[in-house]
C-alpha cells in the first residue's frame, strides 16, 4: 500500500466550520485563505492583530481565527498605525477593499505608507463597490458600466480609474508594494509568494508593505465566475499591470 | 490512491474546479446541499488523480479542503 501524503489543507488559521459569506465565484476566498497560509507559515497566529475595513472585507474576522478590529469605512491603516505603535511587538495588517483603501480611506492609506508605519496592507481590487450593489468605485475601468455609471465610465465626467501599486510605490515609506491577481492557479501562486513577503518585510521591521490583489465580482459584474477571470485577463491586466512595483530588499542584493 | 475531498455544505457551485482539473476528473453531480446547489463529483474511476491541488487552490470557499496524493 502506497502512502498518501497531503498536498492541500485548510489552513489552521480559518475558523473551524466557518463558511465564507462571499457570493458564489468571488476571488475574495482565495485571498482570505492565502493570507491564513501565510499566518500558518511564518506562524504568525497567535501574535497577529488584523484590522478589518467596510466592504465585503467586513467580516474578516468571522474567517480568521486571528484578533481583529473593525475599522471605521477608510481608517483601517489609521487604526493599523495606532495598534502597532501601542503594541510594536504584534505583527499588524489591515485587508481592504478598493473603495475602502483608495477612495474614502485614501488620505488614511497614503499618509500611512508616507510615515513608513511598519504594517502590512492588502487591498482586493475588483473595480466596483461590490458590497453596496455595484456602484462606481475608484478604481472602475473607463467604459464600464456600473450602476451608478449606467453608460459606462467616461473620462469627461469621472475621470481615470486610480493604479494604487504605482501610486502607494512613490511614497518615500514605503518598503514593498505589488500588484497580484488571481485568475489562475500560476497567479494564485505568485500572490501568496507576494503577500508572504509583504509579511517577512514587516517582520523585519523595514517599513510600510502593500499587495494589491485583483479580484473578481461576477454578481456586479453580471457575469459567470468564468467570465470574471477572462475578464481579469482581457481587460484589467493591461491597465492594472501585475508586478513588484518597489521593493527595498533587492537593492540590498 | 490521490484523491481530493468536498465539504458538501461549503460548495456553492461557481465550478470553477471544474476546468482547472487537468484530468478533467470533476463534473457537476446530481446531489443537491441545503443551498440547493448542484454539488461538484469526484469520479475518478481509472485513479488517474495526480493530487495536484490545482482544483483545490481555484476554490473560492475552501469546499475542496483535503487533497492527498499517492
Amino acid at each position: 500500500m502506497t502512502t498518501l501524503t497531503q498536498t492541500f489543507k485548510v489552513p489552521e488559521s480559518i475558523k473551524k466550520g466557518s463558511k465564507f459569506s462571499f457570493c458564489p465565484g468571488c476571488d475574495h476566498g482565495v485571498a482570505v485563505r492565502l493570507v491564513a497560509e501565510v499566518l500558518d507559515e511564518l506562524n504568525l497566529r497567535e501574535n497577529t492583530i488584523a484590522v478589518a475595513s467596510i466592504g465585503c472585507s467586513v467580516t474578516l474576522y468571522d474567517f480568521l481565527e486571528v484578533d481583529s478590529l473593525e475599522a471605521p469605512h477608510g481608517r483601517a491603516l489609521a487604526e493599523a498605525t495606532g495598534i502597532k505603535r501601542a503594541r510594536p511587538d504584534k505583527f499588524v495588517f489591515t485587508y481592504q477593499g478598493d473603495g475602502d483603501f483608495a477612495s474614502i480611506g485614501m488620505a488614511e492609506s497614503m499618509h500611512c505608507a508616507l510615515r513608513g508605519e511598519n504594517v502590512t496592507a492588502i487591498c482586493i481590487n475588483n473595480t466596483t463597490y461590490g458590497m453596496t450593489g455595484g456602484q462606481l468605485g475608484p478604481t472602475t475601468l473607463l467604459g464600464q458600466v456600473t450602476t451608478t455609471s449606467p453608460t459606462g465610465r467616461n473620462v469627461e465626467y469621472y475621470g481615470y480609474p486610480v493604479k494604487i501599486a504605482e501610486h502607494v510605490a512613490l511614497c518615500d515609506g514605503t518598503a514593498y508594494s505589488a500588484r497580484v491577481s488571481l485568475d489562475t492557479v500560476p497567479n494564485i501562486k505568485k500572490a501568496k509568494a507576494a503577500i508572504k513577503k509583504a509579511c517577512e518585510i514587516q517582520l523585519k521591521g523595514l517599513g510600510f508593505s502593500f499587495v494589491e490583489i485583483l479580484s473578481t465580482c461576477p454578481t456586479n459584474w453580471r457575469m459567470s465566475p468564468q467570465q470574471a477571470h477572462n475578464r481579469v485577463r482581457e481587460e484589467m491586466m493591461p491597465v492594472f499591470k501585475p508586478g513588484v512595483y518597489k521593493d527595498i530588499t533587492e537593492k540590498e542584493l | 490512491m490521490s484523491h481530493i475531498v468536498i465539504d458538501k455544505e461549503r460548495c456553492k457551485g461557481c465550478y470553477l474546479c471544474i476546468d482547472e482539473c487537468p484530468k478533467k476528473l470533476l463534473k457537476v453531480g446530481k446531489d443537491v446541499n441545503s443551498l440547493g446547489v448542484h454539488l461538484v463529483e469526484f469520479c475518478d474511476p481509472n485513479h488517474e488523480c495526480l493530487g495536484c491541488a490545482m482544483c483545490a487552490t481555484r476554490c473560492p470557499d475552501m469546499a475542496i479542503k483535503e487533497v492527498y496524493r499517492g
